[in-house]
């Protein structure tokens, strides 16, 4: 038997990482907005049984990007842990905090442990509170970090990208078609600054809604409301610059007309080395699981 | 994998296994000693002294279904409560009703509730209502070894089956066999007398109000003979909780408008102490 190569410890890390994230690139992006009345989910997803995204508890939704059964794996254990945590003590004390620890100590604990591959995922974790200053959300990428995240948040292939390009324009307090449009918005852009249509049908939305009368306030949005809520009427088009595009009867243009300005601005972003960014946002943070890195 | 997964605070291997939807079957791998079924009892003599719940009622109608329950716990000759809540939401489209042994009552739906729920995450898909009423029978067969020492708990189970698009009512006995009854049903120890009274009022054609009005009727029967079943509480203003299931869900009947019931059938009754009269032949 031969002796095997030394392999540095910041090289094998940096495989693995490199190796989670090509896989989580694979997958579309999807991203997670606050609204005035919570917290919306939208992603692009042509099956309608395979869901990205899904209640875990009452006030507690989860979104996933990358590989399928590894995080719907994480998905149903997040069930388990919050409905247990639930049974055990009472349904206010199962909080999205919790949820995000355990997962991070599950990603980081197997991202580091040499017997196993690493998890293709970069999971999303939110709860809606019952004012917006409540709301909380954290993304968990691949590593076991926890990122704590306001306003809005996108995982999945260029999430860099869509991010930066959802930074700009989201604003507290948009209403649901305001959100739901500037998502879509940030979705259909593709990588070299282009446009694409995204269909109603190929749309997963859902949201956690704090004005939902029923105590579980997951519900996701199909059919007639969601194309009701697409179908732009004038007030809900693009946010940041409003009163420019209200003569405009179709919410859709000002958009593309804007791509074009934006492009090269959005594409140095992306330009960034991407392992900077988690590890940077991460730093401060109190809640951030340092798992060794 | 982990020698102790305990102390990387990770999830426990148990957490991440594919395969049940079930909460129970998952609680019955991670932690046994949490279902109620699982314990272990003292060998103790004779009865245990706790509060007991008393009559449900349910009804059946065209559009869905009521369940009702009466609001007094007792323990012995004692009334132990009087103002508990015996009728509980299952989940969207169906409703439990309990008597027996309130505390282990309580559990179980609370149980029952959450299994529901956890199916519902898990599958993207509610349970079927035969599937609901099943898991309920097994929950009250593991409760056996406690109703033997008097500790029963036997529900009436109350839902709308949205494949048939009908309000189904089914009654369970304390070893968890499970009976689907047609119009009408109740359990506990004012049953009988609900029974009758609503065997003489009941029809196929009830509106929802009518349905509402005859379980408010039939607890008021079971209240004048059974003296463990509580009448309507004028002066403290407790009244039975009715609850209604149609195609649109779950209901929960306000505490105004089963007043108003209640109060309306008090008035008739001052004159009719027996209440309505069914033809005789």
């Amino acid at each position: 038997m031969s002796t095997p190569f030394y392999v540095s410890p910041q090289q094998a890390m940096a495989d693995r990482a490199e190796y989670a994230r090509k896989g989580i690139a694979r997958g579309r992006s999807l991203v997670v907005l606050q609204y005035a009345d919570g917290i919306v989910f939208v992603g692009e997803n042509p099956s309608r049984a395979l869901h990205k995204f899904s209640e875990i508890y009452d006030r507690i939704g989860f979104a996933a990007a990358g590989k399928y059964n590894e995080y719907e794996n994480l998905r149903i254990g997040g069930v388990r842990y919050a409905d247990l945590r639930g049974y055990t003590y009472d349904r206010d004390d199962v909080t999205a905090r919790g949820l995000a620890n355990v997962y991070a100590q599950t990603l980081g604990t197997i991202f580091s442990s040499a017997g196993e591959k690493p998890y293709e995922v970069e999971l999303v974790v939110a709860e809606v509170g019952a004012t917006p200053d409540g709301d909380q959300i954290y993304r968990l990428p691949h590593d076991g970090s926890i990122v704590d995240e306001h306003g809005s948040v996108a995982v999945g292939g260029s999430s860099e990208q869509i991010s930066t390009y959802l930074d700009q324009r989201h604003r507290d307090g948009m209403s649901l078609a305001e959100a739901l449009k500037l998502a879509v918005q940030a979705l259909s852009r593709d990588t070299n600054g282009g446009e694409r249509e995204i269909p109603a049908e190929r749309l997963e939305v859902a949201v956690l809604d704090r004005t939902r009368p029923q105590q579980r306030k997951f519900k996701r949005i199909v059919g007639r409301q969601l194309s009701r809520l697409l179908e732009a009427d004038g007030a809900a088009s693009t946010p940041t610059d409003a009163p420019s595009d209200t003569e405009e009867p179709d919410g859709a243009t000002p958009a593309p007309a804007e791509a074009p300005s934006e492009a090269p601005e959005v594409s140095e972003t992306t330009e960034k080395p991407e392992t900077k960014a988690p590890e940077g946002k991460d730093s401060g943070k109190p809640d951030g699981k340092d798992t060794g890195k | 994998m982990e020698a102790n997964p305990r102390s990387t605070g990770r999830l426990p291997a148990a957490f991440l296994t594919p395969g049940s939807s079930s909460f129970m079957d998952f609680l019955s791998h991670h932690s046994p000693d949490m279902l109620p079924g699982k314990r272990s009892l003292p060998p103790l003599q004779g009865a245990i002294e706790a509060p007991h719940g008393t009559t449900i009622v349910a009804v059946s109608f065209p559009g869905g279904v009521v369940l009702a329950g009466d609001r007094r716990a007792t323990m012995g000759n004692m009334i132990a409560q009087r103002d508990i809540e015996k009728v509980f939401p299952a989940d969207e489209y169906s409703a439990v009703g309990i008597a027996g042994t309130a505390g282990l009552a309580v559990e179980m739906v609370k149980l029952f509730q959450l299994e529901l729920e956890h199916f519902e995450k898990v599958e993207g898909a509610q349970l079927s209502l035969e599937g609901k009423a099943n898991r309920l029978s097994t929950m009250i067969r593991s409760n056996l070894a406690m109703a033997m020492q008097g500790l029963a708990v036997v529900p009436l189970f109350a839902g709308w089956d949205v494949d048939r698009q009908k309000g189904r009512i089914f009654s369970y006995d304390v070893t968890g066999g499970r009976s689907e009854e047609v119009g009408y049903a109740s359990t506990g120890s004012g049953s009988i007398f609900a029974r009758g009274a609503m065997k003489k009022l009941y029809r196929e054609d009830l509106t929802e109000e009518q349905a509402t009005t005859l379980v408010i009727q039939a607890l008021y029967d079971a209240a004048d003979d059974d003296s463990a079943t509580g009448g309507p509480d004028v002066a403290r203003r407790i009244y039975p909780i009715v609850t209604v299931i149609t195609d649109e869900g779950f209901r929960r009947v306000s505490d105004a408008e089963s007043a108003e019931i209640a109060r309306a059938i008090l008035e008739r009754r001052l004159e009719q102490p027996d209440g309505p009269r069914a033809a005789l032949l």
